[in-house]
């Protein structure tokens, strides 16, 4: 019978070649390591945390109207967003695999979306006067 | 040695397969649904190779009224569209359908119903974008289809709506294909193939997966905007409330680059296969073959405005993308030298594959120095919109991708169909073809470079313009015969054609392990990889042994399993006989992709207002995807087994 | 077998294996690869916004109050910061309760000691409040546009309208689509319960939806709080 079969089990590319052991694992959760109810607790607590600060920074007029205003609310969003990517995406446990399929076109999309601010004027870079 | 007198027929009646229209209509088979691709993309090659024969005999000469204006419109923008989405790519996919999973030591893609679902959009959307040019309503504006041109202001018929639509279809087939191959390259591969084993059509394909996925996101929010304000009303394009008109341009080249790309990068692929098996000499620097290809295809994204150094972008942003765009020649110049090493020194044999892949190889060249020659913002400015640049990208589609097609078509046409081309048919094609190539596009160069503009239907004498043009229209007639000698080729060798051998060129691929045409099931026994050429470690061991050969990826499992060392495959069963589970097949991709079609088309009738027809046709478009798609996903895609 | 067969194919244990290079589901390379385009078709609809963000030729616009002659009558500014905070809000706790609908499908078959385990291992509940959660985000949504229209922003009136209207109506779109899959799998999980071997399914889901939410947080900083 010509039909290779083998129990792989999500998680570790490495992890080829369990045979029956894989099948037991499915049954529990995953033997590597994974998020517990307190980190997901912790990580909602701390994304509405950065929520709060974000919109209580907005209603500070004295804060919005320097230049660090932006840089700030940019830099907690993607704080937000790396951590739902990492933790509840599972990404930073999973396989590098998905780590590559998932960055590679987000920087793409990034490197984009600033390329075209710089074509349509609303980013400059002031070279010598 | 195959010893069958009468090769097997696609769906033999020894191996107990169906036969018959239902058959292909229910599909889940890559090697089918391969054929399908190559049939259909064949037949709308030649449909758009007709109107380009139409736009040449209007332009043979100063002032002619073969067409209208207005039908010429229709014509050019249908022979680029046609050309760019239903010829080459689909031919391209042919390739990765029939190929890919074979040459990676599969038995289907990671997706086999998606797989077929991908085709029949494909046919039908094709059908959606081409029919209406019988009704006089064919998409007009260019294959790009610039706003504010393309919006209700500019152009009030259906002809865009239809436009729009159709290439939305089209994208949602790509996409899906992409989705597949991605997964069935990277997880579907035989013990022992890991990446730097894979061959180069396989990597070349892998890389185009990824721009289809990167890009086409953005030219299907281009085509909402569009669609929106056509529709809807909305201002995306509409330059009185402030609109840009260079955010059609933008959205729409960072799509058309990468898409050049995928045009061409499948074709480099098969040029990788044909090349190394008819030098007798494995590919030279294969490792630099595939950074080359992952850097072209990266590079890709970064190049999209030099399709728009004309419009005023200033002169940062010109200099930099010229500075992109000249880097993007150096991966792409690796490769062509590559090629001219693996030929170098080997025992070349010079089958019709061969030559058109040569053919590529020098004719890719010369599209290429006048790309380089585009790359400089200052000398497109006279170059832009003129012949010079349709002489340019002509000369690598067609003097490269399908070169590169035909090369592959010549190739694997042993494989897919279990019998051989004429060689000397195809000797003739492939002479014909090149000399008419040149005629046809090389005074392009000249015509453009004295400035005769594009997309005009017409021009007067005098202009220094008349040879050139009456010379590509004759190359344009022989282009005809030549295509018809490939077409009677193609259908004679499929009946009257010599039984082919397992591997009538003495590959080193895995495909080449196993019967022609390929058992349902491909491989009886999974091989076992230990290299990149595998069969040449069996038959011509003495080219390889230069090469690592390791055991990297295989283990206790596979060996003890049923997956065995590389071997040659010539008998024919059934998978019922070897215990190998089938995928069903199914005729609910068919329907939902139908459904995608109904549904659209309502959209159309809204434009002429007939908001009855609109909504029933809405309303079972919906209803047909729903629930075929339901049951799609809520059964099996193969038996119960074990 | 049970009666969605799909479900069982790949993962299920030791029959119906095939052979995979990675030992990955085919399903999550797919999605992964499906969410790499989404972020490419997010990335041209926040440009676009980005690029006509200030550019609208007439009124109303999001931060800044209107006046004649851009407006018949001077208007306020028209986005909701209050109301789109506990939008987002909502949405970020979906995406903790679906987290823990997955915990919960892949430990079904755990021990659970205390009144709390029971609750956390009820994949029900949670993907009831995932589903519940998204519904009350769409509302806020639908709240949000029909008041602006009333405010006289359409998706036509101007560039801000457009830009803006078309982004969030895509992404609400998305977690629309996201909140009937998730529907479909407590559908199955009421008609024959949901074991560790559909995991994957939930996975899968679990997936696309958080990417949904991240995709809002771009939105909210960008399009809500930059000025």
């Amino acid at each position: 019978m010509a039909h290779n079969d083998s129990a792989p089990r999500g998680g570790h590319g490495a992890e080829q070649g369990h045979g029956a052991a894989g099948a037991a694992h499915a049954a529990a959760h995953d033997a590597h390591a994974h998020p517990t109810w307190k980190q997901y607790r912790w990580v909602a607590v701390i994304l509405t945390a950065i929520t709060v600060v974000e919109v209580w920074v907005y209603y500070i007029p004295s804060f919005t109207r320097t230049k660090l205003f932006v840089p700030s609310l940019l830099i907690m969003s993607a704080v937000k967003f790396a951590i739902v990517v990492l933790f509840y995406m599972h990404l930073r446990y999973d396989a590098r695999l998905f780590r590559a399929l998932f960055t590679g076109p987000l920087i793409i999309a990034i490197v984009t979306l600033i390329s075209l601010m710089f074509l349509f004027g609303h980013l400059a870079i002031r070279l010598a006067s | 040695m195959a010893t069958v007198a009468a090769s097997p027929t696609y769906a033999g009646a020894e191996s107990g397969e169906h036969t018959g229209l239902w058959s292909w209509l229910t599909t889940v088979d890559h090697k089918r649904i391969g054929v399908l691709y190559l049939y259909t993309s064949l037949f709308v090659f030649l449909f758009g190779g007709l109107e380009a024969v139409i736009l040449r005999a209007q332009l043979s000469g100063p002032n002619k009224h073969l067409v209208s204006a207005e039908m010429y419109n229709q014509l050019f923008t249908m022979h680029g569209t046609t050309m760019v989405f239903l010829a080459i790519m689909p031919l391209s996919a042919a390739f990765f359908n029939f190929l890919i999973p074979l040459q990676i030591g599969a038995r289907d893609v990671a997706f086999p119903r998606l797989n077929a679902f991908s085709y029949w959009v494909y046919l039908f959307g094709g059908l959606f974008i081409t029919l209406p040019i019988f009704f006089n309503a064919a998409p007009d504006g260019g294959w790009f289809g610039y706003a504010p041109l393309t919006t209700r202001q500019f152009s009030p018929g259906l002809h865009i709506d239809f436009w729009v639509l159709g290439i939305q279809i089209l994208g949602i087939s790509s996409l899906a294909a992409a989705f597949n191959f991605i997964t069935t390259i990277v997880n579907m591969r035989a013990p022992g193939m890991n990446l730097m084993r894979m061959p180069m059509f396989t990597w070349m394909s892998f890389v185009v997966q990824f721009l289809v996925v990167l890009a086409f996101p953005v030219i299907t929010i281009a085509l909402f905007f569009l669609q929106f304000d056509r529709f809807f009303g909305t201002n995306f394009y509409e330059i009185g409330a402030g609109g840009d008109p260079l955010l059609w341009q933008h959205l729409f080249w960072i799509f058309g680059h990468p898409e050049v790309y995928i045009l061409i990068l499948p074709a480099f692929g098969l040029v990788s296969e044909v090349l190394p098996t008819n030098s007798k000499k494995p590919l030279f620097g294969y490792p630099v073959m595939v950074y080359s290809g992952i850097l072209i295809g990266f590079l890709g994204f970064g190049v999209w405005a030099h399709h728009m150094f004309s419009v005023g972008m200033g002169p940062i942003a010109d200099t930099v993308f010229g500075l992109t765009t000249l880097l993007i020649g150096i991966p792409t110049g690796v490769k062509i030298f590559n090629w001219i090493f693996t030929m170098w020194g080997g025992s070349i044999r010079f089958t019709t594959a061969m030559k058109f892949a040569i053919g590529l190889v020098a004719l890719f060249t010369i599209g290429g120095i006048s790309g380089v020659s585009h790359a400089s913002p200052p000398a497109d400015l006279q170059q832009t919109d003129t012949y010079y640049i349709v002489a340019h990208f002509h000369y690598v589609l067609f003097g490269g991708s399908i070169m590169g097609i035909f090369a592959g078509i010549y190739h694997y046409f042993p494989k897919m169909f279990g019998r051989m081309m004429s060689e000397k048919l195809g000797s003739w094609h492939f002479w014909l073809n090149f000399i008419a190539m040149n005629l046809t596009f090389f005074p392009m160069h000249f015509s453009g470079l004295l400035g005769m503009p594009r997309r005009i239907y017409t021009y007067d004498a005098g202009q220094g313009w008349d040879t050139f043009n009456r010379i590509s229209t004759i190359g344009a007639y022989m282009l005809v015969l030549s295509t018809a000698i490939f077409v009677w080729n193609f259908f004679r060798s499929r009946t009257n054609g010599a039984p082919a051998p397992d591997n009538p060129w003495d590959a080193a691929t895995l495909e080449w392990s196993i019967p022609s045409p390929p058992p349902e099931y491909n491989f009886a026994e999974i091989p076992l990889v230990e290299s990149r050429y595998p069969l040449w470690d069996l038959t011509h061991p003495e080219r390889t042994s230069e090469i690592p050969h390791t055991h990297d990826g295989w283990s206790d499992q596979e060996k003890a399993a049923d997956a065995k060392p590389i071997h040659i495959e010539r008998d024919r069963r059934t998978a019922k006989e070897l215990g190998i589970p089938m995928p069903t097949p199914t005729i609910k991709p068919l329907f939902v992709a139908a459904g995608i079609i109904v549904m659209l088309s309502g959209l159309i009738f809204i434009h002429k207002d007939d908001k009855t027809v609109a909504a029933a046709l809405i309303a079972l478009g919906a209803t047909m995807i729903v629930g075929f798609l339901y049951a799609w996903v809520t059964s099996p895609l193969e038996p119960e087994h074990h | 077998m049970s009666a969605s067969p799909a479900l069982d194919h790949i993962e299920a244990g030791p029959h119906g294996h095939h052979y995979t290079t990675t030992g990955l589901d085919s399903r999550k390379i797919a999605v992964w690869a499906f969410i790499g385009s989404e972020c490419m078709l997010f990335a041209s609809l926040i440009s676009t916004y980005l690029i006509y963000k200030g550019r609208s030729v007439v009124g109303p616009f999001p931060h800044e109050a209107c006046n004649p002659p851009a407006c018949a009558t001077a208007l306020k500014p028209i986005l909701n910061i209050p109301v789109t905070s506990a939008s987002t809000f909502v949405l970020l706790m979906s995406s903790l309760a679906m987290v823990l609908a997955l915990a919960a499908v892949e430990n079904r078959n755990l021990p659970k000691y205390s009144l709390g385990d029971r609750i956390l291992g009820s994949s029900k509940l949670w993907l009831w409040a995932t589903c519940i959660l998204g519904a009350t985000f769409l509302g806020f949504q639908s709240y949000e546009f029909t008041s602006f229209v009333h405010e006289g922003l359409s998706i036509r009136t101007n560039l801000f309208g457009s830009s803006f209207f078309t982004l969030t109506g895509f992404h609400g779109a998305h977690v629309t689509a996201g909140v009937i899959w998730l529907g479909t799998l407590l559908a199955i999980d009421y008609k024959r319960g949901l074991e560790p071997g559909d995991a994957i399914n939930v996975d899968i889901a679990a997936l696309y939806w958080h990417f949904v939410d991240v995709v809002w947080i771009a939105i909210f900083t960008l399009v809500y709080l930059i000025k």
